[in-house]
């Protein structure tokens, strides 16, 4: 196995151009499990962990290379409270926003966020960068739009951020559990509510029809709230699998989506 | 590929293959073995270690990427004056079953205190969230930590420490 150790971006870019099809390691907790279990054998690596612009967190643009650590004591609320979720302290430690784009998991955490939120992916090669649309990104289970030769290099959080924000997530047990569902909810002070659900759809998604009503409810009634949970199970795509069967994901989308919705309306 | 990296303030150096992680290193290569091979997929905590001030599984560190890293182990704890303060809480509190995910809790608790020497009762719950003890001994454990945060306090300042009752019930 070759393995690059870039200290810079450039580096790093030059690296991944000559190299396209080397495997992109940042902390290495997804792809360390597939190698000890033997489902991979890079034949060529490149670590990225020793560049520091990947670690840039300015206003609006998180860095690939931001761990959840990071997030967890940061200033997004919604953000803070996904990556608190995430795995243990280990995993936290080293994990990365980078990381959970780039593996794209229909469970994966930071996900409902970013969706939520409209942010776009910054793409970097040698050739110069992209940025595309999270759900241009996000192209299927474990697939995204990134080419070879490419690298994440961050996202870009839209000017305005929701002042609202409430992340949830329904496992097995409080630490270490991937998804059975999690979602985002952003609000706005006018009512303007977005919401994002994964791990019940090829990736995360947004209701459209359940944010429509919400944003036009200033104070949501009882039976808006249930009206709002329905649409959510209704408008989810789940697979039943060995976490949790279609039904429950259903239902419990609509459950989560609503307890979510009501932490942004107390006051 | 040959590997250099500080091992408990010792350099050290190791032929590495691509598969390998941190944790075979530790083990295979430099004849550590406080580090357990358990889960190899990050769920377990047993073979946690410090690497650069960071905690994290040894099993989830590509042995390649860690060239110039710093590593500490459970190994590098103890001292010849003798036990780490967390190693004899553990022992006087009992907070041992099989013994088998002890290295990694006594790291992983080490850090805690080191981070937080105030941590709380959830705070000690929430950091030991991903070793897990299949003996399921966690009331001890919880206890042993407590005990050494606890004679930690008292060795700074003689005041009685103000523990919350929760951890000594």
């Amino acid at each position: 196995m070759l393995i690059e150790r870039p200290q810079d971006l450039p580096e790093a870019l030059e690296g991944i151009g000559g190299s396209p099809h080397a495997v992109l390691l940042a902390g290495g907790t997804d792809l360390m499990v597939e190698v000890n279990l033997a489902h991979r054998r890079p034949e060529a690596v490149i670590a990225l962990r020793r560049v520091d612009d990947l670690q840039t967190w300015e206003d609006g643009f998180i860095g690939a290379g931001v761990t959840y650590a990071r997030m967890e004591t940061g200033p997004l609320p919604a953000l803070a409270e996904l990556a608190r979720t995430v795995g243990s302290p280990q995993i936290r430690a080293v994990g990365t926003i980078g990381g959970n784009l780039g593996t794209a998991s229909p469970a994966g955490d930071t996900l409902p966020f970013l969706a939520a939120i409209d942010a776009e992916v910054v793409l970097g090669s040698r050739d110069g960068q992209r940025r595309l649309p999270w759900h241009e990104f996000l192209v299927g289970p474990k697939q995204t739009a990134l080419t070879p030769g490419e690298v994440i290099l961050g996202v870009q959080l839209p000017d305005h951020i929701p002042a609202r924000q409430a992340f949830a997530k329904i496992g097995t047990r409080q630490a270490m559990v991937i998804a059975t569902v999690n979602c985002c909810v952003l609000r706005d002070d006018d009512g303007t509510t977005r919401v994002a659900m994964g791990a019940v759809a090829p990736t995360v998604m947004r209701p459209r029809e359940a944010e429509r009503l919400a944003s036009s409810e200033p104070r949501p009634s009882q039976a808006a709230l249930d009206e709002f949970q329905r649409l959510v199970s209704a408008e989810v795509a789940p697979i039943s699998d060995h976490r949790a069967t279609e039904q429950y994901r259903r239902h419990a989308a609509g459950v989560l989506a609503r307890r979510t919705l009501e932490r942004c309306l107390t006051p | 590929m040959i590997v250099t990296l500080e091992v408990n303030g010792e350099p050290r150096s190791a032929e590495v293959a691509g598969w390998e992680s941190l944790l075979w290193v530790l083990r295979e290569r430099l004849g550590l073995l406080g580090a357990k091979d358990a889960c190899l997929q990050g769920e377990c905590g047993s073979c946690s270690v410090m690497l650069d001030g960071a905690l994290v599984c040894a099993c989830l560190v590509m042995a390649a990427d860690v060239e110039g890293a710093q590593v500490s182990t459970v190994e590098g704890l103890a001292s010849r004056a003798g036990l780490h303060p967390v190693q004899r809480s553990f022992v006087d509190e009992g907070a041992v079953q099989c013994g088998y995910c002890t290295p990694g809790l006594v790291v992983a608790t080490a850090h805690l205190l080191d981070e937080r020497p105030d941590a709380s009762h959830d705070d000690i719950r929430e950091a030991l969230s991903g070793n897990l003890c299949r003996c399921t001994g966690y009331g001890a454990l919880v206890r042993a930590v407590a005990a050494a945060r606890d004679a930690a306090a008292t060795a700074i300042d003689p005041a009685p420490a103000d523990g919350d009752s929760e951890d000594r019930s």
